[in-house]
């Protein structure tokens, strides 16, 4: 079946009449956690955010036949690569979106480039999808421990936060976030005082921040993510660490996230993120539309997920069949995006996407006027500056 | 002054203190979940999810209701105090007569069905729950800054414990607890509706889980899973003390929530499991805990 | 221990050393349907269930004829896909080498955690199983060659015995087969073998079995470290399956996750915790889709289960049929 639909593509390309939209069926499958810590940030949102791509990608109108379907991998590798398998043998998907959790999105990366499919993957933050591990089918969109580390730790040591002391979630995405970041503090002139681990995931960081305190960094970093974040920044303001001077940086956070502590706790905090829904009238309309759907405001990870799609669905219909994953990437690759809510666009080599990415301050809460008016933007990080550089052995268009 | 291992005497005793606040809830958790076993019989795995129940409900009081910290200290764990007698009555109640492992199983099952439900309708990223105004701020106290609340946390802990131990080893309705403990069948002779008694118990028991919800709503992120992985930490706090010992639960859970804070300072990659080695050490040399009787 | 005492004490298990009729029937149907299941069901989620299966299987020979709970089974299971992997994948042994290794360490790890736990009773042999079991996992979280959470990926599906390729979903899917209806024909046997026999007594009545000059504790070490060794064996091949192992099987819900299974089907039954596996695993890949719907689902299964279905299902059937199962 694959092959045949192969083939009549390259038959249509070869007699030079363009492939009619029509002959084009698209199946995506978005698979995110839907039960578990990124349910908020990923999980129904990005289905919605995809199947408002396909809509604004007018495919029925273009006579594309495109279904969305979605499942929960509960952040467990192997019930996402058990899933990622099935959808590509047995239901015949063409690509998956979103995956967040690196270890899953791992996992599923490799399937994708086995079964030929394409990952568009919006919510894994690990750098090792297009370094160590990368595939010609992946596509990284959002950001990435590294562009974190460089928007967050750059910009903060620039502006005289030179001593540093990591609070780090004892797991592999926080040492891999702890050691970006040192670096890029070290680049900057910074000095890194001290670092405590914590295991993941904690409840009660007061002891940990006692240490923050007693070493003298002019900034304490957060290198771990979700619930962990919050509650050690929701004690950091109870033990008065914050208004001591001590500054904090989150190095993974999310709009969600900032909402759920509210700007009375969680102002002044500097944090790097791709995407923020008042950036402009574009990003203001479409996240109304998506909060008219899902009630909350969409995160970075949900705008991922959309306009991967959006220059997913283009691609394909340039290529004029779903059918060859690599072929799709390819091709994605080959294009300019001027994307709505990222901006210029570009998917590298590797996959990796490039595009800008923005440091922020939490309002202080006499300045927001909504519930979710809770950004400042601080200063945009350019995407080369942003990402890490591409390994030459993972420069797929080379190949 | 001495310095402990490069660690300087103010910074250790800051740790202690915050080891002490920390082990207030391990104390008042694992005291709900003695007294549940010391006369039910039951290890009451839904402890945890019972635990976020009360600091849900506190946080509904104050958002549908428009109920504050202060009378939410009282609603709350009798809310849940009140759920829990519901599940006694309806389901518990008809595993007594069977070993102990079923009561572990199906509070484990309930455990699941209260946090999905939570989860579906709440979503996880937590809900904020302000520190009450009278005890924002702190004092400092030289070596460390310490909020109000989290002093509050240990006073009111310290409160509620010994009340409790108070009532069951000093009072006369403790003294039919405890003797229905031994022989309900006979205390059952002498006129005393046991049935009655083992419901406001595992009531109680809960109640106080409830109350630890309520106390731990402003300091962490009120979300659904923030009762998932303590309850085996506190049932391990439990065991340590010795299986029924209302008295080994409380110090039991002080003790280890120290321990637990010493060992974030000199190796905190191992706080998480710490408790875990003291438990098997424990039930190695001395299986009925440290304050439990021999069986 | 009265755990199971209930199914078995009505319907005692044919004391007789050769496989009943009705067993050999019902084991023929299902290696028949196993056979040629992979071309009506995709054969990555067969291979799943019938990982399971053995997990559940070999779970059900501690608890179901040994009576005793362990808390901490996913050590065991998951420690084994952890080494099985490591050994697949950077000492890059073949599959059925692997799976031995695996199952190895498990069986090591069993007989070691196993000496310690069986000196103490019901509840607090329980916990003791899940304090170690706590343990492991942070070993599997902390140490350099289990990779942290993204545990070990990619482990590559080598060729069975140096020959034959694993790459396809089918071959593999043979490969597992037999290694797990092996395995379950082999705790088969050691339920109905002499040393099944003192088990059962042991269980029934342990003052007794020592009054008859058993040395309990070491049966009880015995079985225990079996158990674990076919947990391993289990785990060990869903690393090969999947190719990957992760923290998800030594978490201690995976050890929530096969009591359920076991419960359901019935404990101490033969075919009883092969089912359970297969309706919760199904259940788990079907109701995906729906989130946090999958947990309470589970509750409610474990709540019923307690509740008016202790025996479990083939316990049902088995009571029915007044024949074991």
């Amino acid at each position: 079946m694959r092959k045949f639909a192969i083939s009549a593509a390259a038959l249509a390309a070869m007699m030079g009449t363009p492939v009619l939209a029509q002959d084009i069926n698209v199946k995506l499958g978005v698979l995110n956690d839907r039960s578990g810590v990124y349910a908020d940030l990923s999980g129904e949102g990005s289905a919605v955010a995809t199947r408002m791509a396909v809509e604004d990608f007018g495919a029925a109108e273009k006579g594309m036949n495109v279904e969305v379907i979605s499942a929960d991998h509960q952040n467990k590798p192997d019930v996402g690569s058990n899933i990622a398998r099935e959808w590509y043998d047995v239901d015949g998907v063409n690509a998956i979106i979103d995956v967040p959790t690196s270890s899953v999105a791992l996992a599923v990366a490799d399937i994708t480039a086995e079964k030929n499919g394409v990952l568009l993957d919006s919510g894994a933050g690990s750098t090792v999808l297009t370094r160590e591990q990368c595939q010609p089918t992946t596509v990284h969109w959002t950001y990435d421990t590294a562009a974190l580390a460089n928007g967050t730790g750059g910009a903060v040591t620039n502006a005289g936060g030179e001593k540093w002391f990591f609070l780090t979630a004892d797991y592999a995405f926080g040492h891999s976030l702890e050691e970006n970041t040192m670096e890029v503090v070290k680049q900057n002139g910074g000095e890194v005082v001290g670092s405590v681990r914590h295991p993941f995931p904690s409840q009660d960081f007061s002891s940990f921040l006692l240490q923050a305190q007693g070493s003298g960094a002019d900034v304490i970093g957060l290198a771990n993510a979700g619930g962990d974040t919050v509650n050690a920044i929701k004690q950091a303001s109870e033990f008065g660490i914050t208004q001591a001077g001590q500054k904090l940086a989150a190095l993974l956070m999310f709009v969600t996230d900032v909402h759920s502590l509210g700007a009375e706790t969680a102002q002044g905090l500097n944090l790097t993120e791709a995407f923020y829904w008042d950036q402009n009238d574009t990003t203001r309309e479409w996240s109304a539309r998506f909060e008219e759907q899902m009630g909350s405001k969409p995160t970075m990870v949900h705008a991922g997920a959309y306009s991967a799609t959006m220059a997913y669905l283009e691609a394909v219909e340039a290529v004029g069949s779903a059918e060859d994953g690599r072929a799709v990437v390819a091709k994605m690759k080959e294009m300019d995006i001027d994307d709505p809510l990222f901006g210029k666009t570009k998917v590298r080599g590797d996959g990796r996407v490039i595009h800008d990415m923005y440091l922020f301050e939490v309002k202080a809460p006499g300045e927001s006027e909504g519930e979710w008016d809770l950004y400042n933007q601080v200063s945009t990080i350019s995407g080369d500056d942003a990402f890490l550089p591409m390994l030459d052995e993972c420069d797929f268009t080379k190949k | 002054m001495f310095e402990l291992l490069g660690i300087s005497p103010p910074v250790l005793m800051g740790q202690l203190l915050l080891g002490l606040i920390n082990g207030s809830f391990y104390a008042v958790l694992s005291l709900g979940l003695a007294v549940i076993f010391g006369l039910l019989n039951i290890i009451n795995f839904a402890h945890g999810a019972l635990y976020m129940m009360g600091a849900f409900v506190a946080w509904m009081l104050l958002n549908y209701v428009g109920i504050g910290y202060w009378p939410a200290l009282i609603l709350a764990p009798i809310i849940v105090g009140a759920f829990g007698i519901l599940l006694e009555r309806t389901m518990l109640s008809r595993l007594y007569h069977l070993d102990h492992l079923y009561g572990l199983l199906l509070t484990f099952g309930l455990a699941l069905i209260i946090q999905g439900l939570f989860r579906n309708y709440y979503g996880i990223s937590g809900l904020p729950y302000q520190i009450p105004e009278v005890l924002s701020g702190g004092q400092n106290l030289g070596f460390m800054f310490l909020p109000n609340y989290r002093g509050w946390v240990v006073v009111a802990s310290i409160i509620v414990c010994f009340g409790t131990w108070f009532m069951i080893e000093k009072t006369r309705l403790g003294a039919y607890l405890r003797a229905a403990t031994e022989n309900p069948v006979l205390v059952g002779a002498f006129g005393v509706n046991v049935p009655l008694m083992i419901m406001l118990t595992y009531g109680f028991g809960v109640a106080l889980a409830g109350f630890a919800g309520v106390l731990a709503a402003p300091i962490y992120s009120v979300n659904p899973n923030m009762g998932a992985d303590l309850i085996i930490v506190v049932f391990a706090v439990v065991v340590i003390g010795g299986m029924g010992s209302i008295m080994g639960a409380i110090l039991t859970g002080y003790l280890l929530g120290i321990i637990e804070g010493l060992t974030r300072v000199f190796y905190p990659e191992g706080s998480a499991v710490v408790i875990f080695v003291i438990m098997a050490i424990v039930l190695m040399i001395k299986p009925e805990g440290l304050f439990g009787r021999p069986a | 221990m009265a755990m199971a005492e209930k199914t078995t004490a009505t319907v005692p298990v044919s004391q007789t050393a050769g496989m009943p009729r009705l067993h050999k029937i019902i084991f023929a149907v299902l290696l028949a349907v196993l056979l040629v299941l992979p071309f009506f069901v995709y054969p990555v989620f067969a291979m799943k269930v019938m990982c399971f299966a053995l997990f559940a299987a070999a779970f059900n020979l501690l608890l179901g004829f040994g009576g005793l709970l362990s808390f901490g089974h996913a050590a065991y299971f998951g420690g084994a896909s952890y080494v099985a992997a490591h050994a697949a994948k950077v000492w890059g042994l073949t599959p059925e080498l692997s799976v031995l290794c695996g199952a190895a360490a498990a069986g090591v790890l069993g007989f070691a955690i196993g000496s310690l736990a069986i000196r103490r009773q019901g509840i607090y042999f329980a916990m003791v199983t899940l304090a170690f079991a706590q343990m492991v996992y942070f070993v599997a979280l902390q140490a350099e060659f289990t990779g942290g959470e993204d545990g070990i990926q990619s482990v590559p599906r080598g060729d069975l015995f140096g020959v034959i390729s694993l790459q396809n979903n089918i071959a593999l899917y043979f490969f597992v087969l037999a290694v797990t209806f092996g395995g379950i024909l082999f705790l088969y046997r050691i339920v109905h073998s002499p040393f099944g026999q003192v088990l059962k007594a042991i269980r029934e009545n342990e003052p007794r079995a020592v009054s008859l000059g058993y040395d309990v504790n070491r049966y009880k070490i015995i079985v225990f470290t079996l158990s674990a060794t076919m947990a391993g064996v289990a785990g060990a091949t869903k690393s090969q399956v999947f190719q990957l192992a992760s923290l998800t099987d030594v978490h201690w819900s995976m050890s929530g996750e096969v009591v359920l299974m076991t419960l359901l089907g019935g404990m101490g039954t033969i075919f009883g915790p092969l089912l359970g596996a297969g309706i919760i695993v199904t259940m788990q890949n079907y109701l995906a889709t729906f989130g946090a719907w999958v947990t309470i689902i589970q509750g409610v299964i474990f709540v019923i289960g307690v509740l008016a279905f202790r025996e479990g299902i083939i316990g049902v059937l088995s009571r029915w049929l007044k024949k074991p199962l």
